[in-house]
């Protein structure tokens, strides 16, 4: 596997929500708003990708009895950094995500990361990996966020728990210009759907991009699948043909022998 | 430490916070181990035994260790070290005491060590009951019952969810929303019906 394809399948292919259902508590739990589905998949970026690396640099020095106890003590010490970090950088961010973060612990891409990969290959993909599949993961998060997000307030915020780049809270995308072209004053935050950003919102909103996903994925299948019947059957009439054509010959030869 | 504080303790923990469906946490065994009753109602108990040992356990060791010695940064480290070897004690205890016991919760217990319904819930003790001024037995009397009521609450649901699933299987559900999609909007409906309890004490 070259190194792109070892960064790249973490996004579709691989990817720990949406492929292997990992890692479900923090997508339903966090996905309020974009913002924190944001926050959530950068910190398991750095977790995964820093306990990717020591898995892979002490793998030769851990007993194979005590591995997984190793592996744990391991993330923990990089989530114990990563609470610190948000709590000196992004305090809003640190009660939104509240006992979530602590949890990345038990998340089990990260273990599942460690034993199934790390603890095989060396450091540099070991790095690509932890990165690629973080992203991935950051990915599934972000899709949930924004259309959680989307639907309940009918815009995107940034700045409320992240609080980078810009002084005050600003509208990333918002519909309410193109409404007030016909009605003014009309405020849709009032009408969205404010169950998507309660906890049953979580549910039926995962449920209903992963079914998307398996729509597609059931699409694809039914294709390959037609083209290996069409394939199969071509060559079926083939020899066919080849049966016909050596048959045709036979009754030849015995004509010509009478 | 009073009847009121226990049953308090248990509604809001088992109905209102429910473990699955408010808190988000718990939803690998949920999704993965209710497609059958006995196993759901094996893996509750389970979880429920661990659960009350654990936040017992780690309340203890955070109040009597971790924050007399200036240390409690170090607490999600501590704890998941405890859970862990905890799990491994409880299977081992089990099986030399009690062979059914074992029979119907062995298959289960190494499962909950990465369960983050245990560590939610003994992290959840720490920022939400303990202070620098509650007493020790108050403070632990409080965690106890909110791990029971949690423990509950989790078997509630993940046993009602496999009925619900028993059902599912029979019905005639279009291809993309089989398995889990279909799951996910069933129990989303599910916590839709426990929103409804929000605020009754």
């Amino acid at each position: 596997m070259s190194k792109k394809e070892n960064f790249l399948k973490g996004f579709f292919k691989e990817n720990p929500i949406f492929v292997f259902l990992l890692g479900m508590c923090p997508a339903l739990a966090v996905t309020a708003t974009f913002e924190t589905s944001l926050g959530m998949g950068l910190l398991v970026v750095l977790v995964l990708t820093g306990s990717n690396i020591v898995v892979s640099l002490v793998k030769n020095y851990i007993p194979d009895q005590v591995r997984t106890p190793s592996y744990i003590v391991i993330i923990a010490t990089f989530v114990t950094v990563v609470k610190m970090l948000t709590f000196a950088y992004a305090i809003d961010l640190y009660d939104a995500l509240g006992v979530f973060l602590p949890l990345i612990v038990v998340n089990c891409l990260i273990l599942g990361r460690a034993e199934a990969f790390a603890s095989k290959n060396n450091v540099i993909d070991s790095a690509i990996d932890g990165i690629g599949m973080g992203l991935g993961f950051t990915f599934a998060l972000v899709v949930i966020g924004v259309f959680r997000e989307f639907l309940a307030t009918g815009g995107i915020m940034w700045g409320v728990y992240l609080p980078f780049f810009v002084d005050a809270p600003i509208h990333l995308f918002t519909l309410d210009w193109i409404i007030n072209l016909f009605a003014d004053g009309f405020v849709i935050a009032d009408y969205g759907l404010a169950v998507f950003s309660l906890p049953p919102g979580a549910f039926i909103a995962l449920g209903i991009i992963l079914a998307s996903f398996q729509f597609k994925r059931s699409r694809q299948l039914k294709k390959e699948e037609d083209e290996k019947k069409r394939f199969i059957e071509e060559k079926k009439k083939i020899a066919m043909e080849k049966k016909k054509a050596k048959a045709l010959a036979a009754a030849k030869l015995v004509k010509a022998g009478e | 430490m009073s009847f009121t504080v226990f049953a308090t303790a248990i509604i809001s923990a088992m109905l209102i916070n429910n473990v699955i469906l408010m808190q988000f946490l718990g939803i690998c065994p949920f999704l993965g181990v209710s497609k059958k009753s006995s196993s759901a109602i094996g893996m509750s108990a389970a979880v429920l035994f661990v659960m009350v040992i654990a936040s017992a356990v780690t309340y203890t060791i955070y109040d009597l260790v971790l924050f007399p010695f200036d240390i409690p940064y170090i607490s999600t480290i501590a704890f998941i070290l405890v859970i862990a070897s905890l799990v491994q004690f409880v299977e081992m205890v089990i099986k030399k005491f009690s062979k059914p016991l074992y029979k119907s919760l062995g298959i289960y217990l190494p499962l909950i060590t990465t369960n983050c319904a245990i560590l939610g819930v003994s992290e959840g003790n720490i920022t939400g009951i303990w202070t620098e001024t509650t007493p020790y037995w108050e403070g632990l009397f409080t965690a106890v019952s909110v791990s029971i009521g949690t423990g509950l609450g989790f078997g509630l649901i993940i046993f009602a969810f496999s009925s619900i699933r028993e059902k599912l299987d029979g019905s005639n559900v279009p291809a993309a929303w089989k398995g889990v999609p279909i799951s996910l909007v069933v129990a989303g409906i599910m916590s839709l019906a426990f929103l409804g309890l929000a605020g009754i004490i």
